[in-house]
């Protein structure tokens, strides 16, 4: 078999930092990024394109929402609460919202025993973001029916613009596929923790090869991501 | 024999910096709510959401991401990228407007 092509953390230190060595790392005629394994790298190029689908998603939105000659159906009042007799606004959406920055402090955590290599910490931060993560998957299908009840509709909805129903659905459900399949990521891996697969080396059961802790801190790139993405809609779409 | 996959710089850092990211993310959150709470009109409030936003989005890439400590190569092939974005909404506001226009214009100010 061919020589290895890792770098060792030795020649990552030896290279020039800063924009001298952004410059060194792209023109080195090899790999570019140089202490950054191909999973954690790939991982980045999956997150940048998906960054173009969300992007594209609010620009539709944004287009939508400026060209409507209708008003904008209010959404501090379209998702507010009757908590108490008193109509709260936006109340689940803050909810929500705090759900998912915990679960992203959870995972961080997690990726940070994970590289102490304590198999238990790790497993449980993770099954407790995961758990995070269906909880919130939960309340926006609590959501959900909620406006479909009220009598949303992708094509019209009873207080204004018709294009309000069909770029919340398309966007909170993109972005709840996003946490519905980050949820299982986090269920493999947390149980390949559990088993201490990355203590005993043991192999995938698809790709034959050995895991390392650090597929922890690439399931948390994703699941940070998906709480980045809420972020942004929580901004334009729920507060604008 | 496969070299066994070199581990990439292991990212050590403090539990108490997670922690510490975390309760700035919830008073951000917290800011940004009560920025609709308080019913804040106009650019003010469109300030301020976006100013909320950014910090905190910043704050996951930076910290939670660890980005802040990755070399220069990596971060500018993921960061720089999607500011084009911003290009595409330059050129969508100018769209839309253009629309809004020609619907006023044939159609009334109803539809």
């Amino acid at each position: 078999m061919s020589a290895p092509l890792k770098p060792s953390s030795l020649e990552t230190l030896s290279r020039p930092s800063g924009l001298a060595g952004l410059a060194a790392d792209w023109a080195s005629d090899q790999r570019a990024f140089k202490n950054v394994s191909w999973g954690k790298a790939m991982m980045w190029i999956f997150l940048l394109s998906d960054t173009f689908i969300f992007g594209c998603f609010l620009i539709a939105y944004m287009s939508a929402r400026m060209a409507t000659t209708v008003p904008w159906p209010n959404p501090s009042e379209v998702f507010a609460l009757e908590i108490g007799g008193v109509q709260v606004p936006l109340i689940l959406i803050a909810i929500m919202t705090f759900v998912l920055i915990s679960s992203s402090g959870t995972m961080a955590m997690a990726v940070n025993y994970g590289y102490r290599r304590d198999r238990r910490k790790t497993a449980a931060l993770m099954l407790l973001t995961a758990l995070f993560g269906a909880t919130f998957v939960g309340m926006q299908a609590f959501e959900w029916s909620k406006l479909i009840a009220e009598g949303v509709r992708p094509w019209g909805n009873p207080w204004g613009a018709a294009q309000f129903g069909s770029t919340f659905f398309m966007i909170t459900g993109f972005h709840g596929t996003h946490v519905t399949i980050g949820v299982i990521f986090l269920l493999i891996i947390a149980r390949k923790v559990w088993r201490g697969d990355f203590d005993t080396e043991r192999r995938g059961f698809f790709t034959s090869r050995k895991g390392h802790y650090e597929i922890v801190e690439i399931t948390g790139l994703y699941w940070h991501f998906v709480d980045l993405v809420w972020v942004f809609i929580f901004a334009f779409f729920y507060l604008w | 024999m496969a070299p066994v996959e070199a581990h990439a710089e292991q990212q050590h850092h403090p539990i108490k910096l997670y922690l510490l990211v975390w309760g700035l993310l919830f008073v951000l959150s917290t800011f940004s709510y009560l920025v609709d709470y308080v019913g804040l009109q106009g650019y003010l409030r469109w300030s301020l959401i976006l100013i909320f936003m950014v910090l905190k989005a910043g704050l996951i890439v930076a910290v939670f991401m660890h980005m802040a400590w990755e070399r220069l190569a990596l971060i500018y092939a993921i960061l720089l990228p999607p500011l084009l974005v911003l290009v595409f909404v330059a050129m969508m506001v100018s769209e839309s407007t253009y629309v809004l226009l020609t619907r006023l214009l044939f159609f009334g100010a109803a539809p």
